[in-house]
């Protein structure tokens, strides 16, 4: 059967109902969650603080790290064990490359800014839900930035081109699959994630980007709203 | 530093009032405990004790009984004490803390006979069901062993079998029949400062304590697991108080349920 119309009625364009919020852990220096549909994110972030032991300390400038953990209850399958998998340091790894081109570490030598990215709700796209929600924290840290980072995925399913895949379009079976998972720098246009799993065409390809960055521009919106109602709370 | 803190704690304690204005035995407000927030789970909670925040989610998996008990399913539980919910806490496998706050929630629920495990057997000795209780910490702004314990009992209250065909869990399809809750046991910790007796203590508090006890209690007052804590020694005069404090102050927590 051709993919004609998504399941939950979406435009091909367009992403899940998403939800963003700011401070909303006390104890970090700064935190978000992000959710998108059923895909759920917390980040929290610590630091700059005392990086140990020393010898990971670099006196040039401060480092980044940062941790993907989905929660044992949180996948729609079996539960999922609670340490490190291969996946979850792989993701974590990505998610930090895709935030340090926005950050300006120079200014904490020897120090770390460790960020913590929990889900304890996951329906495809969780690495991009964990990168928006870390961006944010980082904002909400008042960590010196670049910009934002904004992330979704995209792909292919079937024949048609399409922004934020569910679960149902991630595991299609009757055609062709392609998922992308993106990070944008909204305001300079950069790509600091880019993974594929699936099969499509360069055009194809680039027309995604294309689509991703657009859906990118309206989740930056989101983040913003969220990081500037957490100071209009205060104003009341 | 934490001589300073302390000297000023007892200080306040002893005109019987808290850091934050509380008095003794007043937990922070609010209370709450919400139920079915994770949809991926059989049955969850996140409960909210002033700025302390816990995630429980249960899971349930179809497994072997353990060959003394044939015909009885049982419960694990887990905590891992994430680094995202507390500065001082760090990642890899569950330390010394992680394993006590997993086994203090684990023997509230199990020796209270909250579940009766011979209703959570299929085929006995074959097949029974195992209930995952994992426990994660949001934010730990102090007391984290009444909260955990608290949304524990909360999502077990409010979980849902997975529809099983003899074979394989389909996890995508829940059924409405539920887990039932025999009992409904509460946990109050209360500590020991200087001369004082507190329930509910925030981080600072935590910091100074010299001793503490878990009560867990059911409804009618019986009690159904105990856990001394911190580096000092009780009296029986003591433990007679926080075994007074620790049941009064659980009727208040079950209207949270």
């Amino acid at each position: 059967m051709p993919y004609e119309q998504r399941i939950d009625g979406r435009g091909f364009d367009e992403t899940r109902p998403i939800e963003a919020k700011v401070g909303i852990i006390k104890r970090a220096d700064g935190s978000a969650m992000f959710k998108i549909g059923n895909t759920w994110a917390y980040a929290a972030v610590y630091g700059p603080r005392n990086l140990y032991p020393r010898f990971m300390q670099n006196p040039e400038r401060g480092i980044l790290r940062c941790n993907y953990n989905m929660m044992p209850f949180s996948s729609s399958g079996e539960r999922v064990r609670p340490g490190g998998s291969r996946r979850s340091k792989e993701i974590s790894l990505v998610t930090e490359k895709s935030l340090l081109p926005v950050l300006n570490l120079e200014e904490y030598p020897n120090s770390v800014v460790d960020v913590f990215i929990e889900l304890p709700q996951t329906e495809a796209g969780s690495r991009c839900a964990g990168i928006c929600a870390a961006s944010m924290a980082l904002a909400d840290a008042g960590l010196e930035m670049k910009d934002l980072v904004s992330a979704v995925s995209v792909g292919k399913v079937d024949d048609k081109l399409l922004v934020d895949l569910d679960y149902s379009e991630e595991s299609y079976k009757d055609g062709p699959v392609a998922d992308i998972p993106i990070a944008v720098t909204p305001n300079s246009g950069r790509l600091t994630l880019l993974q594929m799993d699936g099969e499509v065409n360069k055009s194809e390809l680039m027309k995604l980007i294309e689509a991703g960055k657009n859906a990118c521009m309206k989740i930056y919106e989101i983040q913003k709203r969220a990081l500037k109602e957490k100071y209009q709370e205060v104003e009341v | 530093m934490n001589r300073e803190l302390r000297s000023h704690i007892i200080g306040l304690l002893n005109s019987n009032i808290r850091l934050d204005g509380r008095r003794l035995t007043d937990y922070r407000k609010p209370v709450e405990a919400e139920h079915d927030v994770i949809k991926t789970a059989e049955g969850s909670a996140k409960v909210r004790i002033g700025e302390t925040e816990v995630m429980v989610g249960v899971k349930l998996e179809v497994g072997k009984p353990y060959p003394d008990n044939p015909d009885e399913g049982t419960i694990i539980v887990g905590a891992e004490l994430l680094p995202m919910s507390n500065p001082e806490f760090e990642l890899g496998p569950p330390g010394i803390q992680a394993i006590e706050l997993a086994r203090v929630v684990d023997r509230g629920i199990r020796e209270s006979k909250a579940l009766d495990f011979k209703k959570l057997c299929i085929t006995a000795g074959e097949k029974v069901w195992l209930v995952v209780i994992d426990i994660c910490p949001i934010n730990d702004a102090g007391n984290l062993l009444d909260a955990a314990s608290l949304a524990a009992i909360t999502a077990l209250k409010h979980t849902k079998f997975p529809a099983f065909d003899g074979e394989k869990i389909d996890y995508k399809t829940k059924t409405d029949k539920s887990l039932e809750l025999e009992k409904v046991p509460i946990a109050v910790t209360v500590i020991k400062i200087g001369e004082k007796l507190i329930v509910d203590p925030d981080t600072e508090e935590e910091m100074v304590v010299d001793a503490r006890l878990t009560v867990s209690s059911i409804e009618d007052g019986t009690l159904c697991a105990l856990q001394k804590g911190g580096d000092f020694p009780l009296t029986t005069e003591d433990i007679s108080k926080m075994l007074d404090i620790g049941i009064e102050k659980a009727k208040e927590l079950r209207k949270h349920l």
